[in-house]
């Protein structure tokens, strides 16, 4: 449940929102909790919050981990992760 | 049996299982995140690390914690008359002293499953004639979130918004932990996201007034191992206090956080399900919130009843593992759970069912019935 989903940033909008992509899906986000987010930049997504920003690369391989335990909760019936 | 699955464990893995073996010391180390236990239990790293090397499972799981009291006042309140309740989906099977939040929405309270706290701002614009309580449950990663979103109310004048804050704080339960006499662990495995809003400086006591070592760390398996790899060279003589996570986590962590989260929360005592209240481990809503707390509210509990068996209790201070459970994997499932631990997919019994052939069959307790 602490865990926070890495996305970049696509599109800023007003005010202190941003469209983030996770895995082909965009979402809305908040950006209440950073400061000076530019469009192109990864950010940690949690609960609909970005709560840091995070280099490219840590971002792919959080991505990783969390495409394989998606698929096993969905086997196993479990909710969404947050 | 150890072997090293090859597509489990890539090769910067293999090459620090073999440093690890290499050093030939023992230690018992405790994950204190639930995504940590499920990386573990993904990886299938218990069966694979030397004998002398035992990883446990702390109080990581937020869902996990939360007293069956806080289940109960929950569901009392999504039972009022007028009231929408919103909540993560991990919340809606744990069990309270008679029902789950599952069964009152079975049974006509309106219940509503949310990503985000701000999704339930959205439902209270909606539904101007019904108080939305959302359900705070969740660490210093989440408490922002929802303190974000209280704010968020106020600034666009949205007044049926309301909080139920069974918030807890990771520092004062490892403070509350190591200060147990049977405590028996040689070292933190500490959260990563978690550390991202307090920062790591937020641990320091644990190396200076309890010697123990303590290590930041990221989620990748090779992050884990380099976690326990530091652990074992330092020891208790050389207690210090390490991030193996510094591409995320700074030593002041992410101050405008932690700027929204006090200015709508205080800290004070909470009681931690299966443990004991610890002081200064939850979140309460400030008096100038007073007005959005659901937690005031008179409702109805049911009398506490006597334990169902579940040892939920002793697995979150690392006594004993799932599978000393008699119940795990047989009469409590994640379909079917009998206590928290089974519910979250973070949850430590839900983690070793979920994965439960990456620790080895041999390990399951009696009358486990896999069943996939
Ligand atoms: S297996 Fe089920 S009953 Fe046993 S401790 Fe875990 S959650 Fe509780």
């Amino acid at each position: 449940m602490c865990l926070a989903i890495p996305a970049i940033v696509i599109e800023l909008d007003e005010p202190n929102l941003a469209v983030i992509e996770i895995g082909g899906v965009r979402k809305q986000v908040s950006l209440m909790l950073v400061d000076d987010v530019v469009v192109g930049d990864y950010v940690l997504v949690h609960a609909g919050f970005a709560i840091d920003k995070v280099d490219e690369a840590e971002a792919q391989k959080t991505m990783d981990l969390l495409q394989e335990l998606a698929r096993l909760e969905q086997e196993a019936g479990f909710d969404e992760i947050h | 049996m150890r072997y090293i699955d090859e597509f489990r464990v890539p090769a910067a893995a293999r090459e620090l299982l073999r440093e690890i073996d290499a050093l030939d010391a023992h230690g018992t180390f405790m994950e204190v995140c639930g995504t940590h236990t499920m990386a573990i239990s993904r990886a299938g790293l218990r069966p694979l690390l030397a004998p002398g090397i035992d990883l446990i499972s702390g109080p990581g799981c937020p869902v996990c914690v939360t007293a069956d009291a806080d289940i109960d006042r929950a569901i009392a309140v999504a039972r009022k008359p007028g009231v929408i309740l919103t909540t993560f989906g991990d919340m809606m099977k744990v069990p309270g002293t008679e029902d789950s939040l599952a069964s009152a929405s079975a049974s006509g309270a309106r219940v509503r499953v949310v990503y985000s706290p701000l999704e339930s701002l959205a439902i209270a614009a909606e539904e101007p004639g019904s108080q939305v309580v959302f359900l705070g449950v969740g660490f210093e990663t989440t408490a922002p979130a929802v303190a974000g979103t209280m704010l968020e109310a106020r600034r666009q004048g949205i007044d049926n918004l309301r909080v139920l804050s069974f918030h807890k704080l990771v520092p004062p339960a490892l403070r509350a932990l190591v200060g147990l006499d049977d405590f028996d662990v040689d070292g933190f495995i500490l959260p990563g996201h978690v550390s991202v809003i307090i920062g790591s400086d937020a641990y320091a006591f644990l190396p200076v007034e309890f010697s123990m070592p303590c290590v930041v760390t990221g989620f990748e398996v090779t992050d884990i191992l380099q976690a326990i790899l530091r652990l074992l060279k330092m020891g208790a003589s050389e207690a210090s206090l390490e991030v193996e996570y510094a591409r995320a986590v700074r030593p002041e962590g992410n101050p405008r956080a932690l700027e929204v989260m006090s200015q709508v929360f205080e800290s004070c005592d909470a009681q931690w399900r299966g443990l004991f209240t610890i002081p200064g481990s939850g979140l309460a809503i400030r008096e100038e919130f007073a007005a959005m707390d659901a937690g005031t509210w008179e409702v109805e509990l049911p009398e506490p009843t006597r334990s169902k068996g579940c040892r939920c209790g002793e697995i979150l201070c690392g006594r004993i593992k799932p599978m000393d459970c008699p119940f795990f994997g047989g009469r409590c499932t994640p379909d079917n759970p009998v206590g928290p631990c089974m519910v979250s997919s973070e949850g430590t019994c839900a983690s070793y069912y979920l994965y439960s052939e990456s620790d080895g069959p041999d390990e399951r307790g009696e009358g486990a019935d896999i069943g996939r």
